[in-house]
């Protein structure tokens, strides 16, 4: 099977220059290149959202994006630490706290989707954020949780102003 | 040994909930070994034929690809390679024949996934087709015959009487008698008789099966995605013919399991391959291959009641056709187990159950969140609002005339106990305000609101074992081969760890099933965890507990004063040694009588659970909203009551989908939907606006700490409730799942005399 090509990108932050067969996707390449598990292939359709990653601050499904796409663009993956005490970001500690999740397969693309949902719109009601995270499944159907802890981000952030 | 943080009864954060926000909980789906071949199945795309011949020329001669195993291959390494849990009926890959579209028929082994994939595709097999049949009923007495004979694994002492029978395609045949059924029938004021049928749907856990076996020297060691690990060591060591412990069986986080991940999916086929190339395989399966794995039942339902003026069952005659799929799987158990259940958590006198395990052409159907229970709730809880209805009593009335309760006699004879079955209905009812006066809509949009309330036995007979090791430090580690494929096991049996110890939850490890460290478990299923797990944790917890006191006593200190590591210094001079406590658990059972299917005692425990639900229904375009749901469970005391709610809401959203939307379509034995494109499982927006969970009030008495299982009670009453709410609000009766807006408008239209046109 085919050729590879070198990629050079930014990844969490670094930047890095790998080489890679032209047909892997996104999820291959951070996978076999970067021990990188956090986005996970399930559907391979661009329907559930385990597979999302940041590309240049856009959500993509790593399943349906050939791993050329990343060249030359600012990559964040779930594994870049937060620039806190323990690492975590507020959303992942309201995730937590909510019991936002059962199995965790799914947890990494909600977690990103809500981090970029409350970038867009701080203060979202419940309609916002149902509509912002539908891209997203979780079989273990833990969304009335995944609601409560995007609310208490959004609470939270405000009475901290 | 005072302090009990984070025990039981308080709704402590899960353990693992750091490495699963920050993605790196382990899956075996991520798993990469050194110098691992990934593995692609080639699979039948006919439903019944005998398999002449395969062609794998082209993909051999595939640059990269590194072998292609048939059927035949498997023989080297498994010389009767059949599988199953209560009948050896599925071949690893087939052999002379395929009985289903997408069995296994031969495996490409490549370094690169993607060229082990194109190489598959090029296989081509050629087949002399058979008469195939795919309808439960149509394969009571069809001349399509899925299996020639039939071999009874004896796995399970319970399903003893398993008969390797000849030409027919009844896997297991469950009866039971109580009363004088046709007496009652005989004298009743009114009798009623309806059929009932459930669809074909499917689990999909988010991680696909995946196995990864590993070859070692005369050994092998399996990474899988299951939630019975210890089966998976017994049967894989069974079809190689070697001891238990030339198998090592591990298994990390499962990405979703619901009843999928049991017994063998691809375990075997990994494990041959890895043995006969001797390297790494790895076998992931893809979402659109989850379709041709495993199913739910489906089912077709009869069931009548003689019922007297007041609205008293006095008897009730259930038949139930299970479709089984082409290999029975766990099957004849749920036919079993949860027949016994069928004339629902009522007090009826006569009582007839004829209930059946069939083999047809299509997937294999397993256990799916319920064991069956959520099939013979669809049937027992609609029969009983339509007759409700029919002799003009209130629904929730109706019920309470008739609710088993609690010291009374289920349809087996086990007298019931630790049931709250009553209060679960009456909870459920005061959660809806059914009392109250209900907004019923107006015009074309018209409301209602239903209510079903179901019970299911726990399973048996089955044990667990645990071992608790304290560490020299006062932290300890709990080894057992409970799967927490999300269902937050390891918190809950940590917490039992904790109260019993007093350790901090903190400081004790939950060690995740390897066959090799973690002792026997039956399986991660039905609900049996909480109880099983827990009772044999709580016991190797007191064990250790009783071992540590007498070290104290040695050393001349008391556990209540003295830490822990200072009671191991002064034992063994510096921080070194350990206090190793185990606990095993089997609960009494009587198995049921083969004629009359009667019994003592006829489970450990019951689980109950209610739904009630407001909807909406447009009556122009047949579209159902639900509004609210409400489920109520009985789950004993909780060792973590905010998991137990996650449990039953999760449990009653999946149950919506598998009510509103799922359905796998077939055409000639084929799934035509296998995507989750065109089968649509729950998303955020299908969430109703208001879910209400509750706990009711109730002790488990034989349960570690008063608790019992509840991962399924969620799923009972859903599909019912929602079609007497349809009924309530447009008076429509829907008998078959789904429940779409097309069969919504189709049962109006015909209502108001212009049916539609047929598809
Ligand atoms: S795996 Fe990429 S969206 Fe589902
Ligand atoms: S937590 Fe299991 S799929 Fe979302």
């Amino acid at each position: 099977m085919g050729t590879t090509r070198t990629l050079r990108f930014t990844l969490n932050g670094e930047p890095v220059t790998t080489e890679a067969p032209s047909h892997w996707n996104v999820v291959e390449l951070l996978q076999n290149r970067f021990n990188l598990y956090g986005a996970r292939e399930s559907c391979g359709q661009g329907l559930c959202g385990c597979c999302t990653v940041l590309v240049d601050g856009v959500a993509v499904s790593g399943c349906l994006s050939l791993a050329a796409r990343v060249d030359g663009a600012d990559v964040r993956t779930i594994e870049a630490p937060a620039a806190t005490e323990d690492g975590l970001d507020d959303v992942q500690q309201a995730f937590i706290e909510s019991g936002a999740f059962q199995c965790g397969y799914c947890t990494p693309g909600f977690v990103l989707m809500t981090r970029k949902l409350l970038d867009e719109c701080p203060q979202p009601d419940d309609e916002d954020i149902r509509h912002y995270l539908s891209g997203n499944l979780c079989r273990c159907a833990a969304y009335p949780e995944i609601v409560a802890a995007v609310r208490l981000v959004a609470q939270r952030r405000a009475t901290r102003g | 040994m005072t302090s009990t943080q984070g025990a039981v009864g308080q709704s402590i954060r899960r353990l693992e909930g750091r490495a699963k926000v920050t993605g790196r909980a382990q899956y075996v789906h991520t798993l990469r070994l050194p110098g691992m071949l990934h593995g692609k199945v080639f699979r039948s795309t006919v439903a019944h034929a005998r398999l002449l011949g395969l062609d794998a020329s082209a993909a051999r001669a595939l640059p990269g690809v590194h072998r292609v195993l048939v059927g035949q291959d498997i023989l080297a390494v498994m010389p009767d390679p059949h599988y199953g849990p209560a009948f050896h009926d599925q071949p690893v890959l087939a052999l002379d024949k395929v009985r289903y579209v997408g069995e296994p028929v031969a495996l490409v082994l490549a370094e690169d996934p993607h060229v082990a994939e194109e190489a598959a595709a090029l296989i081509v097999a050629r087949y002399e087709p058979l008469p195939a049949v795919y309808d439960e009923v149509e394969a009571m007495d069809s001349t399509a015959v899925v299996h020639e004979v039939l071999k009874p694994a004896g796995t399970f002492p319970d399903l003893k009487h398993l008969q390797g029978k000849r030409d027919t395609n009844i896997a297991l045949d469950y009866s039971l008698r109580r009363g004088d059924p046709d007496g009652a029938f005989a004298s009743a004021d009114h009798v009623f008789e309806h059929r009932f049928r459930t669809q074909q749907v499917l689990h999909v856990p988010l991680e696909p099966f995946v196995s990864a076996a590993v070859p070692g020297e005369g050994t092998l060691t399996l990474h899988t995605a299951s939630q019975s690990p210890s089966f998976v060591r017994i049967e894989i060591a069974r079809l190689l013919g070697w001891p238990e412990n030339r198998v090592r069986v591990q298994v990390p986080y499962l990405g979703g399991g619901f009843g999928a991940k049991l017994y063998i999916k691809v375990e075997a086929l990994a494990a041959a391959a890895a043995l006969i190339v001797g390297r790494p395989v790895k076998i992931a399966l893809t979402m659109e291959e989850q379709f041709f794995t495993l199913t739910k039942h489906a089912a077709t339902l009869r069931i009548r009641s003689a019922v007297t003026r007041e609205g008293r069952i006095t008897a009730r005659e259930c038949e139930v056709w299970w479709n089984g799929g082409a290999y029975a799987d766990i099957g004849p158990r749920i036919t079993q187990k949860s027949g016994f259940t069928a004339p629902g958590p009522y007090d009826i006198e006569h009582v007839r159950i004829d209930s059946y395990a069939l083999y047809t052409n299509l997937p294999p159907a397993g256990a799916l969140r319920g064991f069956g229970i959520p099939q013979l709730v669809w049937a027992y809880e609609s029969h009983t609002d339509m007759i409700a209805r029919e002799l003009g009593i209130d629904p929730v009335e109706m019920r309470r005339r008739n609710i088993l309760r609690e010291g009374r006699p289920q349809a087996t004879g086990t007298v019931m106990r630790d049931a709250a079955i009553e209060q679960v209905l009456e909870r459920t009812a005061e959660r809806m305000r059914w009392s109250e006066a209900f907004d019923r809509g107006s015009g074309t949009r018209r409301r209602g609101r239903g209510i079903a309330i179901g019970f299911k036995a726990s399973v048996s007979p089955t044990t667990s074992v645990a071992i608790v090791n304290i560490y020299a430090d006062g932290s300890c580690a709990l080894y057992c081969s409970t799967v927490d494929m999300g269902q937050g096991s390891d918190t809950a049996m940590a917490q039992i760890v904790s109260e019993v110890l007093g350790i901090d939850i903190d400081r004790i490890t939950v060690v995740h099933p390897d066959t090799d460290v973690t002792p026997y478990d039956m399986a991660t299923l039905g609900s049996r965890s909480t109880f099983h797990m827990g009772n044999a944790v709580r016991a190797a917890a007191e064990d250790a507990r009783s071992k540590l006191i007498a070290l104290a006593q040695d050393v001349g200190v008391s556990v209540e004063t003295t830490p822990i590591g200072e009671i191991f210094r002064r034992k063994y001079g510096m921080q070194a040694g350990n206090v190793v406590g185990s606990g095993s658990f089997v609960p009494a059972y009587t198995p049921t009588d083969h004629h009359t299917g009667q019994s003592d005692n006829v489970t450990p425990f019951w689980m109950i659970g209610a739904t009630g639900v407001e909807v909406e229904v447009d009556t122009e375009t047949g579209q159902v909203t639900v509004n609210r749901l409400v489920n109520v469970g009985d789950a004993g005391r909780a060792i973590n009551p905010a998991i137990v709610e996650t449990q039953l809401s999760g449990a009653a959203i999946m149950q919506l989908g598998f009510t509103m939307t799922e359905q796998m379509r077939f055409r000639d034995g084929q799934c035509v939907n296998p995507s989750l494109a065109d089968y649509r499982i729950p998303g955020i927006l299908d969430i109703p606006a208001i879910i209400d969970n509750e706990r009711v009030d109730a002790t488990q008495s034989s349960g570690p700490f008063g608790a019992k299982g509840v991962g399924e009670s969620g799923t009972f009453g859903v599909s019912p409730a929602i079609a007497s709410a349809i009924e309530d609000a447009v008076g429509i009766r829907l008998t078959s799942l789904p429940i779409t807006a097309e069969s919504v408008l189709r049962a109006l239209r015909e209502q108001q005399g212009r049916p539609l046109q047929a598809d």
